[in-house]
């Protein structure tokens, strides 16, 4: 018997749960009632078995990512192609585009069953989009509730090449090697949008500054793909050159990725200070600190 | 190196919750963040809650039956939350994503905007389940000799300490801040800290521990007042004993001359009490507040008696003296001369002092940590920050710390509370000011998000906002490490 996702819609009615394993999805669908029905079913129905067609091939999504590959599974496949661009500069394996691959692979899914005119599948921060002509998103960036001065806005119209959005960091549920606290990427695709997040947090660090904890991945998690290698526990407080140097780096990556047509913008964060790289729109707001107002206004 | 690996190789376990079978590491979770290697067992953790601070609060956690299927069914999914320490987010969106995708103004996504607040309007509420005297109400409160707060309103069965604030935090002297700094953050991560009230005690407070008062650890919190204790117990003590004393700092209860014990037809026993005379059987002040009987400065508790009446005390009554808490007891019987004289307690007497013993509840610290985050973020803001006071208040707006819920106060501002053991450690820093970083987060729908100020589609710049001469610009404090990454 197959072992089935845990499918839930959340209590307003209108979004999709769906969870299996370190697959978890947050699923809405605008469209034709019936269209959205058929396009959750179709959800439901590809995560069932998904976990396991990865699995199957885990040594090889774990090791670093080479040119060819000879991976079978279309999700397998498409993590692989998310990372190859990166794999002769550093090391990179096909697990750093799983969470964009998975949403992409979902959205794919529920586009191929129904008629919709607007979904986004977030798969723990990375997102997989879909507008048909004429839709926009609105994504939102916030970093305090009361303040419209720190809040910037970012509009995703269905003739805006991008389809993926994903976010990368420290903080989040895999480890990073880099010190930024949150680096988002928007980019054609999900599983690229991914990769390319993974690859600037990463570049976003000081090398040797005695102010960060390291630590081999194995020794937290004996299985972690990236080995023995020193990924980041603690980021001591650094001084405004430091996270301007470190941002930088970071920055210039992202820039290169740009050139490279591999992402549509980026938005790097380290300890309140923001880097902003990309199209025209973004860079509008160009890069800017983040005010924070000490509570006493001493 | 490799001895190490090999004795912690034992310790890890190999998930088989799903396909991905991870080698989870004691203290660590799989890559779903749901089930954890506890102690070489594998359980199942709510999404996201830490685990270290779920055992470490001894509950939530289940342990993983392999027998249990998904059926598969839609079902509504039950309400958890995700902590957001260190800029996380909440739930639905589990990593942290400053860009949030949302539907428009119809949509119904949740945005969760998650800060880490800067509070100098903050301090610490420390209840301490104790009668023992700990100081004079108002009196300062030190940590390494600085004042810090100070005491308190007491509650029943309990003192209170008000500790932190702004006028302490920046206020006083540079050093005088650090420490209040220091203080409100290790008790806000559930640490120890020693204090010692001027003309009282010295006390050492945690979150959810009991308070160590004077070098000693206070067991259990009275089962009520000496008249209540009394109350409670009086059918139990008939016929057994002539008369019993309950030794309280607050109201000593004398069972002969009590309401409970009239009702019972107990005879006078002639007893004489020191003290004021309340409602019959109730004395108030029989001695000096202290860390002896009942929190009372007592060790002899015939110190607080007068000579018995020889007009209706015989030789050979019997008397039960005990403390609140029942920690305290001793029985006596009245020799020719009408003097107490201390004998061995019959066992159901020592039974009743058991009894009370056993409805006292356990003594602990509790510290609430509250703090203001109302009016406190005006960096240039046009707009009024009320909207969201008044989203709160309607319950438009769910405020969170930590993913612990808090009591918000009723009137202005976001004044609130959160028990600090509900929160994930470690889930406190500070800044340099010196003030405390707290993590803060308000969950709303986008569209009232929108009511709130109606600006998802507008963007003022940054730099007008930061040109203000009234502000000031500080790091974003780095997030505080959880456990785990």
């Amino acid at each position: 018997m197959t072992r089935l996702p845990q499918i839930a819609m959340l209590s307003d009615g209108r979004r999709l749960h769906l969870q299996d394993g370190p697959i978890d999805l947050i699923i809405e669908a605008r469209g034709p009632a019936h269209d959205v029905q058929v396009a959750y079913e179709a959800a439901a129905r590809r995560l069932t078995g998904l976990l396991d067609e990865l699995c199957a091939e885990l040594p090889e999504l774990r090791a670093a990512a080479r040119e060819r590959t000879s991976l079978r599974s279309v999700v397998a496949r498409r993590m692989h192609a998310a990372v190859a661009p990166y794999a002769s500069d550093c090391f990179i394996t096909p697990m750093a585009a799983v969470a964009g691959s998975v949403a992409e692979e979902i959205l794919g899914a529920m586009l191929d069953a129904a008629s919709l005119d607007r979904v986004y599948v977030n798969n723990g921060g990375d997102i997989a989009l879909h507008l048909g002509r004429g839709e926009h998103f609105s994504v939102g960036l916030i970093d305090r509730p009361d303040g419209d001065g720190v809040m910037r806005t970012l509009r995703v119209d269905a003739n805006d090449p991008i389809r993926g959005i994903a976010t990368s960091g420290r903080h989040g549920r895999s480890f990073s090697l880099g010190i930024a606290d949150a680096v988002t990427v928007l980019a054609a695709t999900a599983s690229r949008a991914d990769a390319a997040a993974t690859i600037i947090a990463n570049a976003v660090d000081l090398p040797g500054h005695p102010g960060i904890i390291r630590q081999p991945a194995n020794e937290l998690q004996p299985d972690s793909d990236l080995g023995s290698r020193l990924v980041t526990r603690n980021v001591s407080q650094l001084s405004r050159k430091d996270i301007a140097a470190a941002l930088e780096s970071g920055a210039e990556c992202a820039r290169q990725l740009f050139d490279r047509g591999l992402i549509e913008g980026a938005v790097l964060r380290l300890c309140g200070d923001m880097i902003v790289v990309g199209t025209k729109d973004i860079r509008e707001q160009r890069s800017r600190p983040l005010a924070l107002e000490n509570a006493v206004g001493a | 190196m490799v001895m190490e690996t090999t004795s912690a190789a034992t310790d890890k376990i190999r998930c088989d919750a799903c396909p991905v079978m991870c080698y989870i590491k004691p203290g660590a979770a799989g890559a779903c963040d749901r089930y954890a290697n506890h102690d070489g067992k594998l359980v199942r953790v709510d999404p996201h809650v830490i685990l270290e601070r779920t055992v470490s609060h001894g509950g939530k956690l289940v342990p993983f039956s392999r027998t249990e299927d998904w059926d598969g069914k839609i079902v509504h999914e039950p309400s958890t939350f995700v902590t957001a320490i260190g800029a996380g987010t909440t739930y639905p969106d589990y990593k942290p994503a400053p860009f949030i995708v949302s539907a428009e103004v119809d949509g119904v996504d949740m945005v969760t905007v998650v800060t880490e607040g800067i509070f100098s309007y903050c301090g610490i509420k420390v209840k301490i389940d104790t009668d023992r005297y700990l100081g004079p109400e108002t009196a300062t409160v030190r940590a390494q000799g600085e004042a810090v707060g100070h005491v308190t309103t007491s509650e029943y069965g309990s003192q209170m300490l008000s500790l932190g604030g702004v006028h302490h935090l920046t206020g006083g002297s540079k050093k005088e801040g650090r420490v209040t700094c220091d203080t409100l953050m290790d008790l806000a991560n559930c640490k120890a800290v020693e204090l010692t009230i001027d003309g009282g005690a010295t006390v050492v407070v945690q979150a959810g521990r009991p308070p160590v008062v004077n070098g000693v650890k206070e067991e259990r919190m009275r089962v009520g007042c000496g008249s209540a204790t009394i109350g409670m117990f009086a059918k139990q003590w008939q016929g057994k004993v002539d008369e019993v004393v309950v030794v309280d700092d607050h109201i000593t209860g004398v069972l002969s001359e009590h309401q409970a014990g009239k009702l019972l037809d107990i005879p006078d026993s002639g007893i004489k009490m020191k003290g004021r005379r309340s409602t019959p059987g109730r004395y108030f002040q029989v001695a000096d507040p202290g860390t002896g009987w009942g929190g009372t400065n007592i060790s002899d508790p015939l110190a607080i008696l007068g000579p018995f009446d020889a007009k209706e005390a015989k030789p050979g009554l019997t008397m039960l003296m005990v403390s609140t808490t029942g920690e305290h007891s001793s029985y006596y019987v009245l020799d020719e001369a009408l003097k107490p004289v201390e004998t061995e307690m019959p066992a159901d007497l020592k039974f009743s002092v058991e009894r009370i013993q056993e409805n006292c509840e356990p003594a602990l610290c509790t510290v609430l940590f509250m703090a203001g985050a109302g009016g406190s973020l005006r960096a240039g803001v046009t707009d009024n920050p009320v909207r969201l006071t008044r989203s709160v208040k309607d319950a438009l707006t769910r405020v969170t710390s930590g993913g612990a819920p808090v009591y918000v106060w009723p009137g202005g501002g976001i004044t609130y509370m959160v028990d600090v053991t509900q929160m994930p450690s470690g889930a406190f820093g500070y800044v340099p000011t010196p003030a405390l970083v707290a993590p803060i987060e308000f969950t709303m729908k986008l569209s009232d998000y929108a009511a709130l100020g109606g600006h998802m589609d507008y963007v003022k710049p940054l730099s007008e906002v930061q040109n203000g001469d009234d502000v000031r610009q500080l790091p974003w404090q780095n997030p505080i490490p959880g456990p785990r990454p």
